[in-house]
């Protein structure tokens, strides 16, 4: 450690104002803070004194985030070797199964070859989202001057969760490289963007090429023999026609996204995101409560066309991406409401949204990327309401 | 009552002016720097086009369809004023806005001067003539253009308001100095949209 240290600041002259690679500054302050704890203080007149910064806040929620994204890894090989084995399907033709079949594996589903299989489709896809949204993050924190800071960590992490394994490695640079510059560079980085980053790069992905990224084909990495997920198979034939139980979609043993098919793993993030108080419970209670709600009152009203009414809330929240959405996404602090009881009319928003879009939109039978998105708007909307009832009731109180 | 229901969310949500077919884009991009204003037009907006497109379905289908002069004289079958149309429905929103102009001015002169130019200017906002345009290309009946007009309005009030929400949020913004004040509204307004397109495919 006493080495690191020595380097960084024998280092460091060329890199503060002066220095022949000053330009390159934010490399150096980036290496610096993820090395070790940067002795900056505010500048300004404010200042907070608090163990929980950007750094740690950010770390914990990659930490929550890690059970969740080993399962997927194992998941993506797994639902394949399984169809492979069972000879209904074959390997995925790309180059990832090559390089699989050549490093000595097998596609029989035992843990290390499901693991080795996801792996070899997940690392490509995690190199690539960190390559192309870290230079990003990099080149515009050079021109702009202000730091790398550790919300990139983040959105790159979730982004290789939200997307199906086979999904060509250019749209995942694509799409990366607009949620990071669109999504979050424009407003000025780290804390100050409208819409969480790694939605809109899933979103734009998701209008302009739905051919990777939604319909019944993508979502297992095997060559044929795949299948749509639960939420389409439930919007085209019914809650009878779905292939897992309840406790298979609950623990994850199904198709998807790499990251968002297990409920139960992102109930583990969830809890020490709470306990660590990183994300809102109030959101994910709303969330919650407002998916039971709707989809309640759907199951009451219901439909003789529509299949997807009957639905219960029990299965919406363990299908799709409505875990790993009100866990994850939903919380952002920087996109989702700030106020507190606003939170809660958030995450009430998100749940009745996510809802609607999967039942009433026969576009899209998944609704949550969606739903979170549209919330995100209206969350300054939603704060605007309460901090101006906050300001009338101090005024009243003190008699102005 | 089911169908003047789902012709209203259609309005709000499904065919939302602003963000679905980005009518009425130099009042959204212009007045929604403060939410109180962006409220203050929304209603506006909202009053004009829940009052000039029924009126204008009636005017349309009393004088200017083809044909609909014959309750004055059977002769008149064949005559087709509808050359008249965009004519007849400005002059008809730009009444409307004046008599919310005056009432403004009367009763809240705060909003009045906040509204600036805006506030005649929605004579020409296209969210408006639009919906009266919409209302005739879907010959949609009295009832169903008051509805129509009415969501409109709700839809085109609640896509400012957000976007006026965060325009103050985003004073606490560092945007490039070359994206500032309209750039970065612009691309809020995509984005925006992007999230709207939740809605795109809803059949009601």
């Amino acid at each position: 450690m006493k080495f690191l240290r020595k380097l960084l600041d024998s280092q460091a002259k060329h890199f503060e104002p002066g220095g022949k690679l000053h330009t390159l500054y934010p490399l150096w302050e980036a290496n610096d803070t993820v090395l070790f704890t940067p002795g900056h203080v505010t500048k300004g007149k404010t200042h907070v004194r608090d163990a929980l910064d950007l750094k740690r806040m950010m770390i914990t929620v990659v930490i929550a985030l890690i059970p969740v994204m080993l399962f997927g890894i194992y998941n993506v090989g797994h639902q394949a070797n399984a169809r492979i084995a069972e000879g209904i399907a074959k390997p995925f033709i790309a180059w990832q199964s090559d390089l699989f079949v050549q490093m000595g594996f097998t596609h029989t589903d035992t843990l290390v070859n499901n693991f080795m299989y996801g792996l070899v489709f997940f690392v490509p896809i995690f190199l690539v989202t960190f390559v192309v949204g870290g230079a990003i993050e990099v080149i515009t924190s050079i021109v702009r001057k202000h730091e790398v800071n550790e919300g990139f960590l983040v959105t790159g992490f979730l982004f290789p969760l939200i997307v199906p394994a086979t999904i060509p490695l250019w749209q995942v640079a694509l799409g990366i490289g607009f949620g990071t510059l669109i999504g979050k560079e424009v407003f000025g980085g780290t804390g100050m963007n409208v819409l969480n980053p790694a939605l809109v790069g899933r979103a734009f992905l998701f209008f302009a090429y739905p051919g990777q990224i939604s319909g019944d084909q993508v979502w297992q990495a095997t060559d044929g023999g795949t299948g749509a997920t639960l939420l389409g198979q439930a919007a085209a034939d019914g809650m009878g026609a779905l292939n897992a139980t309840w406790f298979e979609a609950f623990s994850g043993n199904i198709t998807g996204s790499i990251g968002e098919t297990s409920a139960l793993l992102c109930l583990v993030g969830a809890a020490l995101l709470i306990f660590t108080q990183i994300a809102s419970w109030r959101t994910m209670a709303g969330i919650a409560l407002g998916t039971a709600l709707i989809s309640s009152l759907l199951n009451l009203v219901g439909s003789e066309t529509n299949p997807m009414f009957a639905m219960p809330f029990y299965w919406h929240m363990v299908v799709g991406g409505w875990a790993f959405g009100a866990v994850f996404m939903a919380t952002d602090p920087v996109s989702s409401a700030f106020t507190e009881k606003g939170k809660f009319i958030y995450g009430l928003g998100i749940g009745a949204m996510v809802v609607l879009v999967r039942v009433v939109n026969p576009a899209y039978p998944e609704g949550m990327m969606l739903a979170i998105l549209f919330m995100n708007m209206f969350a300054p909307f939603i704060d605007y309401f309460f901090i101006q009832g906050n300001i009338k009731r101090r005024m009243a109180r003190n008699g102005l | 009552m089911e169908h003047y229901l789902s012709l209203a969310i259609k309005a709000i949500f499904v065919e939302n002016m602003a963000l679905a077919f980005f009518l009425g884009m130099c009042s959204f991009l212009a007045v929604s720097k403060k939410v109180e204003t962006a409220i203050g037009l929304g209603a506006a907006v909202t009053f004009v086009l829940t009052v000039t497109t029924p009126l204008n379905n009636v005017i349309y289908n009393t004088f200017l369809k083809e044909g609909a002069l014959v309750w004055i004289n059977p002769e008149y079958a064949s005559v087709d004023l509808s050359f008249l149309t965009f004519l007849t429905f400005i002059g008809t929103i730009a009444a409307a806005v004046q008599v919310v102009e005056m009432t403004l001015d009367r009763y809240a002169p705060a909003l009045y001067s906040a509204l600036g130019v805006f506030l005649p200017l929605i004579a020409v906002n296209c969210a408006i003539l639009g919906a009266s345009l919409f209302m005739v290309e879907r010959d949609y009946n009295l009832g169903e253009s008051a509805v129509f007009g009415l969501g409109s309005g709700i839809g085109f009030g609640l896509a400012i308001t957000a976007m006026a929400a965060i325009r103050e949020k985003m004073r606490y913004s560092n945007v490039p100095e070359g994206l500032r004040g309209l750039g970065i509204t612009f691309i809020v307004t995509g984005l925006m949209a992007i999230a709207f397109m939740a809605f795109a495919g809803i059949q009601l």
